[in-house]
């Protein structure tokens, strides 16, 4: 393993976890906004999240 | 009333005995050996791989000599003709197993073919064995958790369908805890993203994926330390029948859309057609990996923080891991379900997409 693809695997990290904090704190202000719609928020929250999560993870694995 | 106290004492008592057999593996293999470090990385490693034995728990006695408890699964090898042996042969990998004249030796967890009684495992210089390697079919714990879940599932799904034929259409037992689940699966899974029309035909896969998942995530977390979903190629089956079916269902325009997208202009399309072509075989790839990765980091962080316990020895340390085990064990349990639903969601959405039909402007 090379120190600039762990460093790399990190910041893909760095920036999936600010993405799906995004994704979480809009959907939390969708809910306050709209808390009928709760349910529907979280589907397509979870499934952003999923997406990107993916992402995460294949660069983690790439490093591996 | 009386059910609900009884179910209190059991909980605790499954929950005690998680603590207590994982205390155990760790336990048994931290005495041999000095180095507490490599020998619980060791430790997470063989956890995470699958085996053609039924270890429950090994130690070592005071003698030095390693015991192991636990069961041996059966070997089936193709190697000019059809073996079937126990996997009790192999000593848990420290003997050369003799099979109608040949000899097999694990290595690694997998299974090499040697010269004779005495035949080593050769390598070459990045440490890859270049024995011959016999084709592997055997019933490894792997496979034989998936045969469990199956049985599992046949009989809960047997039952529940019975009990509706008894009692007028009215689920009970069984039926009334999965009749839920199945309607969620139904009402918030299929039909909002495959369609009112044609989500019937889907129903059955995406019923006995997210069952399937569920049930071996959560066997995953039992003490005896089996799980199917971080081996990759379990994954790839699923995301490898996902993908056969979105091929197999799409129909015009869903091809139209990837070959020749429509309302763009023609140089465009050109540069379009090979991303999306792309985009089928990412799509299901990613399904793999996620399942794949998300379960695995899972039992590799609650071990590491098990195997913190054990290294820390001192009256901190030990029961804040004990504390942050037990914690990252129920969020465990809901990835567990969480997992199982992106799974369904996502087959469902790609199923969507493969029959959707778009009205043309």
């Amino acid at each position: 393993m090379e120190i600039p693809a762990i460093v790399g695997a990190g910041l893909v990290v760095i920036g999936a976890g600010i993405g799906i904090g995004r994704i979480g704190g809009s959907a939390m202000e969708a809910i306050a906004r709209q808390p009928e719609a709760t349910g529907k928020i979280q589907t397509a929250m979870l499934i952003a999240a999923a997406l990107i999560e993916g992402i995460g993870f294949a660069a983690l694995f790439a490093v591996n | 009333m009386r059910r609900k106290i009884a179910l209190k004492p059991i909980t605790l008592l499954l929950l005690l005995l998680t603590f207590v057999s994982y205390g155990k593996e760790q336990h048994g293999h931290g005495e041999a050996k000095t180095d507490k470090k490599s020998e619980v990385d060791a430790f997470i490693a063989h956890h995470l791989k699958d085996s053609y034995d039924f270890n429950l728990f090994s130690w070592t006695t005071e003698e030095g000599v390693e015991k192991h408890f636990g069961f041996p699964l059966p070997v089936i090898l193709w190697d000019n003709g059809l073996k079937v042996f126990s996997s009790s042969k192999f000593h848990h990998g420290e003997e050369v197993a003799e099979v109608g004249g040949s000899y097999y030796k694990l290595h690694h967890s997998k299974i090499y073919k040697v010269d004779g009684p005495n035949g080593e495992i050769v390598e070459d210089e990045h440490h890859h064995a270049v024995n011959e390697k016999p084709l592997d079919f055997s019933i490894t714990k792997n496979v034989a958790l998936i045969i469990m879940v199956f049985a599992i599932m046949f009989f809960m799904f047997s039952k529940m369908a019975k009990s509706y034929k008894k009692n007028n259409g009215m689920p009970k037992g069984m039926g009334r805890f999965l009749e839920p689940i199945v309607l969620y699966v139904r009402d918030e899974i299929a039909i909002p993203n495959i369609g009112e029309k044609k989500y019937k035909k889907y129903m059955s896969y995406l019923l006995t994926v997210f069952f399937f998942v569920w049930i071996v995530n959560l066997f995953g977390l039992v003490p005896i330390g089996m799980n199917v979903t971080n081996n990759i190629a379990v994954t790839l089956c699923l995301a490898l029948i996902t993908y056969v079916i979105t091929t197999f269902s799409g129909n015009k325009d869903y091809w139209k859309h990837i070959f020749w997208m429509p309302g763009v202009p023609v140089p465009m399309k050109i540069i379009l057609a090979p991303i999306e072509l792309l985009g089928t075989f990412i799509k299901p790839f990613a399904l793999m990996i996620r399942l794949y990765a998300n379960i695995t980091a899972g039992h590799v962080v609650l071990m590491s923080i098990i195997g913190l316990g054990f290294l820390a020895k001192n009256f901190i340390g030990t029961p804040l891991s004990l504390v942050l085990a037990f914690v990252l064990s129920i969020l465990e349990l809901l990835v567990a379900a969480l997992q199982a639903y992106i799974f369904t969601v996502l087959s469902a959405l790609y199923f969507g997409m493969a029959v959707e039909e778009h009205d043309h402007h």
